[in-house]
């Protein structure tokens, strides 16, 4: 029973790959043995189209979150996506977001529904596998949160007495569990709640990604990151595989980014600092 | 469909919550048998203040979800500059919330004994200290033993109340093991398993206990 099941889809599955597969080449246009046509690909197909689709998440506070009363999506990621919206078109409103979560993403960009994906994604070798990425565009990593005026300042004056507060059941309290020996850490049900026994003083420390420790930081001023990301997540703009013109596109275009100083105001409105130097 | 691997490769994470859940239950325990006696007498006592301030505390802590009255411990008193961690926090909290239970099965069993027995010991002489000790106590304490039983068993596994503060209990430690495996069937099999451990034999003795409280009566 359960194997006809299985059977059955991977039936249904198999045709609309070759559906797929047939649009995927009428749309290359006629002829497209040599590579020079699919090179250009996307980005002829974005500048065609005259509107960019980025898939951005709504739930993420910082990066993408949208807000309920006004119904707009902002954030860093967002920022960034209107910025490459201005670079193809010079208009920054030639933008359309499409919601995407963690496990939608890849599936989204693989089938066209959206042309890169900007959604705190980390780059991993595993993911090269599906997808091509740009430049690190945000250095992600583990940190931890402190009141501000706290002895702690980083990693290094954490102890295996230190009372640090974490997840359950996230990476990073294996993480700061491996590099402290003997620590261990309390942990809570989500965020919020270790995040309101950090401020009933339940605990010195808070350690997860730095990303959500700023969205802390919005919270409560009264807290802050102490010392360097100790793991390595940078955050990359994901395409699909072999778009090679493409990901140059997004690349320059991060550069200039970055060089004009309009990447700092960026991240200085979002995260509230100045990027540590690259 | 259960891995035993689960339970041979975390034996110690369990192990470490077991002993923590017996632990806060052992505390809770007295402190709330010895709290709920105080309470009830409270509650009765011919002196009317004290009937308020018994009749405030259980109204209050019967009727606010456990979870509220742990709270109360591990994020209210820091605000006064008070920090109980989760363990304290945890077994202070589930102390009062089931000592407000156990003294209103108390004061139910006192005010079952006949109102006559009071007057009759009064009358030969006694004071209402020794009437309570002598007479009603102790035929109250057949009739509160089964309720107050019932309490316990509900301590037990309202300790797991611990887990959401870091208390290391039992309940902390099968979310750890659930949340490291993924295995969630078989992480909260084996935390079920060693509740019914630590519950049964108390289910089975309060039988027996009432029964010898039966035929001796």
């Amino acid at each position: 029973m359960a194997r006809k099941r299985i059977g059955g889809l991977s039936f249904i599955l198999a045709t609309l790959l070759l559906i797929l597969a047939a649009c995927s080449n009428s749309g290359n246009g006629s002829g497209n043995s040599d590579n020079g046509a699919a090179q250009e690909g996307v980005l002829s197909e974005i500048k065609e189209r005259g509107k960019l689709v980025a898939g951005v998440k709504f739930d993420t506070k910082l990066f993408g979150l949208k807000d309920p009363g006004t119904g707009e999506v902002e954030g860093f990621d967002i920022d960034i996506a209107k910025a490459l919206a201005k670079k193809l078109f010079g208009d920054e409103s030639k933008l359309e977001l499409k919601e995407v979560t963690s496990q939608t993403r890849i599936p989204m960009l693989n089938n066209g529904e959206i042309d890169m994906i900007i959604a705190t994604m980390t780059i991993t070798e595993k993911r090269k596998e599906e997808v091509d990425f740009s430049d690190v565009y945000f250095k992600a990593g583990q940190s931890l949160l402190v009141k501000k005026g706290s002895p702690i300042k980083g990693l290094e004056d954490v102890t295996k007495d230190t009372k640090v507060l974490g997840v359950k059941g996230a990476t990073s309290i294996k993480n700061i569990e491996d590099k402290v020996p003997g620590l261990k850490v309390q942990q809570y049900q989500n965020y919020q709640e270790a995040f309101t026994a950090l401020k009933a003083g339940q605990g010195e420390v808070l350690t997860t990604d730095n990303a959500i420790l700023y969205g802390m930081t919005k919270q409560d001023p009264n807290y802050e990151l102490a010392g360097d990301i100790f793991t390595d997540e940078p955050y990359g703009i994901a395409m699909k595989k072999g778009e090679q013109a493409l990901v140059n596109y997004v690349n320059d275009f991060l550069a200039e980014l970055k060089s004009s100083g309009e990447y700092d105001s960026i991240y200085e409105q979002w995260i509230g600092e100045k990027p540590a130097a690259q | 469909m259960i891995d035993w691997t689960i339970l041979t490769d975390n034996w110690e994470l369990y192990l470490e919550g077991i002993r923590n859940t017996v632990l806060a239950s052992l505390l809770a325990l007295v402190g709330s048998f010895v709290l709920g006696i105080v309470i009830a007498v409270f509650r009765i006592a011919p002196i009317r203040i004290l009937n308020v301030i018994g009749a405030a505390y259980v109204e209050f802590f019967r009727n606010i979800p456990l979870l509220l009255v742990v709270y109360l411990f591990f994020l209210g008193l820091p605000v006064l500059g008070l920090v109980f961690n989760g363990f304290i926090s945890g077994t202070l909290g589930l102390m009062i919330y089931t000592s407000s239970y156990i003294a209103e099965a108390i004061r139910a069993g006192i005010q079952a004994v006949p109102i006559g027995q009071k007057e009759a010991a009064r009358a030969s002489g006694l004071t209402y200290i020794q009437a309570m000790r002598h007479v009603v106590l102790p035929q109250a304490l057949k009739i509160v033993i089964p309720p107050i039983c019932n309490q316990f068993l509900n301590l037990v596994k309202n300790s797991s109340i611990l887990g959401v503060v870091a208390g290391m209990d039992l309940m902390y430690f099968g979310d750890i093991v659930n949340a490291d495996t993924y295995d969630t069937v078989s992480s909260y099999a084996f935390v079920s398993l060693f509740y019914l451990v630590l519950t049964i034999p108390l289910s089975l003795a309060s039988r027996s206990l009432e029964r010898r409280l039966a035929r001796s009566g």
